[in-house]
């Protein structure tokens, strides 16, 4: 389990993040949703320490992560941000390869190539392993990187908006496959959205920000209906019961 | 497209035929003197190219940026300034100059302190356009360059002989004294240099991919600052700065290799410097015969060269 205990972050006067303090529960997807600027990622950031917290601490199984050594980490907690540019030319392979890092530290060995072709397949990226990510498009770039994440094979993942750039069909993939990695390999996943009705449909529990507050945390039925959503995002959102899913019908709302 | 394997292997075979007809050719008379002479040369440039090499490649992974160089950013330029101010505060006799060690030692720990600094100020926003860095640099070069001259103006014109006899390094005035040194030291060096070679691998991806996949990130960029600095300043203190020459080869290395692994591009970038460095010796001794140096001739197609890059580079970003 990870803990976020009163965690803040300012950058120059703006409090971005402000005591923050919640459980990351293990074998669940939490969905992290939040108007634009809320400083989702900041947290994010925090947590897989990208970012050091001005105050506050991130316990992952009751031992602050700023105290562990950064290749333990790398093999049990696996970050990717919401924008990826590269400085180097990288075919798909090469780059899901280094997800291998922690463990290979360079040297492939065959378990590591298993990992990477099972993650390739995972992604549908098989048959353009050998493309350049430079000559591929927004979507099969995105899920290039979500696979590299995933060759990490580390027991937390942490999304920072996945779903940029993908199609209808390519989104409901790889949130059925992070439900697989929660459900039958017992991994946490944590993932930003904008589109709650994926976070609704797909998360276990969700939490929600807003001016760098928490202002929203618990089982996804809780937060999912039109009073808690107007907390969030000051707009009106009814909620409608699909197939069992609940949907928010946003499109039309005035207010 | 040739396997990369196969183009070290080219590269390896030019830069021994250079290495030997740089050694053998043209040998007259006095083989005994003039052969330890051309193998002293020799080793100077086997030396001083792989240190560039490595040093701006690595430079260049850390702070994500092809352009600049530790020479560009005027690290080496850094070597004579300390040099200067030794003579100038303490005099020819002071032990910091009579101490050829001491004195090379200073030496480096000043310029590892100026990289570092200059990296906390420019590089470390990771924000400022390339334009920025270098026009900072050259106004940081161009400042520490009059202050220099300002200080050789008015020190004693017999300290200043001596200091000038000290900084007047090239590959025909190899300060062999300090040859065995600078071994030890680039030896130790690429020690540690091939170990991290993984690293800046899995650095080269960027700050955030890096300290996902496990890299001490910002303890590293620390690492390798100091070990680029080190590296250059040895080879500015066997054989003066040789300012555009990192840039050169190791663009031509990211060009002809295209690839991200650092152990090819390292040891790429170190064949292609001794191939400039003794093919273009060879041939200022041999073709020109001496009517101009191989530092004259590297500055200038690098100088040429940089401002291709340069031009290509404001292409891309307009
Ligand atoms: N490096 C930084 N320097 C200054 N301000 C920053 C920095 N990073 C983020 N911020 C500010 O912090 C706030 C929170 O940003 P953050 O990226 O965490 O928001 P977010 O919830 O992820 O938003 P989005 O949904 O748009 O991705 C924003 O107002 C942003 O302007
Ligand atoms: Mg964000």
């Amino acid at each position: 389990m990870i803990e976020l205990k009163g965690l803040s972050k300012s950058f120059g006067k703006k409090t971005v993040v402000e005591d923050v303090t919640l459980k990351i529960h293990a074998g669940a997807i939490t969905s992290f949703i939040g108007p634009n600027g809320a400083g989702k990622s900041t947290l994010l950031s925090m947590v897989s320490r990208l970012l050091d917290a001005d105050t506050g601490e991130v316990l992952l199984d009751q031992s602050d992560v700023k105290k562990m050594k950064s290749d333990a980490f790398s093999k049990r907690v696996a970050i990717l941000k919401q924008a990826n540019h590269l400085n180097v030319r990288l075919t798909v392979r090469e780059l899901v390869s280094f997800g291998r890092y922690p463990y290979s530290k360079g040297r492939l060995n065959e378990e590591d190539h298993k990992f990477v072709d099972k993650a390739l397949a995972y992604l549908n990226l098989t048959d353009m392993q050998d493309k350049f990510l430079d000559e591929l498009s927004g979507g099969q770039k995105q899920r290039a990187f979500i696979s590299m994440v995933i060759a990490q094979d580390t027991e937390y993942i942490l999304l920072d908006e996945p779903l940029n750039n993908l199609d209808m069909k390519h989104s409901v993939q790889i949130m059925k496959i992070l439900r697989k990695l929660v459900d039958e390999l017992g991994k946490t996943v944590v993932i930003v959205l904008h589109d709650i009705n994926f976070a609704s449909v797909y998360s276990d529990r969700i939490v929600a920000l807003k001016d760098g507050r928490l202002v929203k945390d618990g089982p996804t039925n809780e937060i999912i209906n039109s009073e808690s959503l107007r907390e969030v995002y000051d707009m009106h959102i009814p909620v409608q019961v699909q197939d069992g899913c609940r949907i928010c019908v946003y499109f039309n709302s005035n207010n | 497209m040739r396997k990369n394997s196969t183009k070290l292997i080219i590269l390896s075979v030019i830069a021994l035929i250079c290495m030997l007809l740089f050694a053998f050719y043209d040998i007259k008379g006095g083989f005994g003197y003039a052969f330890p002479k051309r193998l002293e040369r020799l080793f100077a440039m086997v030396i001083t190219g792989t240190a560039i090499a490595y040093a701006t490649v690595a430079f260049q992974t850390v702070t994500h940026n092809r352009l600049l160089t530790p020479s560009v950013m005027g690290i080496d330029s850094m070597y004579n300034i300390v040099q200067t101010i030794i003579y100038f505060a303490l005099g020819s006799s002071s032990i910091f100059v009579v101490s050829r060690y001491l004195n090379f030692g200073v030496s480096i720990v000043a310029m590892v302190l100026f990289a570092v600094i200059l990296y906390r100020f420019l590089f470390r926003a990771d924000k400022y356009p390339i334009f920025l860095l270098l026009l900072a640099g050259m106004i940081i070069g161009t400042l520490l360059g009059s202050l220099v001259t300002f200080m050789q103006v008015i020190i004693d014109p017999v300290e200043y002989e001596s200091l000038q006899a000290r900084l007047f390094a090239s590959f025909m005035n190899v300060k062999t004294e300090l040859l065995f040194i600078s071994a030890g030291i680039v030896t130790l060096a690429f020690l540690y240099g091939t170990r991290i070679l993984h690293k800046l691998d899995v650095m080269s991806l960027g700050r955030e991919h890096a300290i996902n996949l496990g890299i001490n990130y910002d303890k590293m960029v620390l690492r390798i600052l100091i070990l680029s600095s080190i590296l250059i300043a040895v080879s500015t203190a066997l054989v003066g700065p040789i300012t555009f020459l990192g840039l050169i080869v190791s663009n031509l290395a990211y060009q002809y290799f295209a690839t991200y692994k650092h152990s090819v591009l390292i040891v790429g970038a170190s064949l292609i410097s001794i191939i400039a460095l003794v093919g273009g010796q060879f041939l200022v001794l041999h073709v020109f015969n001496l009517t101009t140096t191989i530092s004259v001739i590297i500055n200038f197609i690098g100088g040429l060269y940089f401002i291709y890059l340069l031009l290509k580079e404001s292409r891309k970003t307009a």
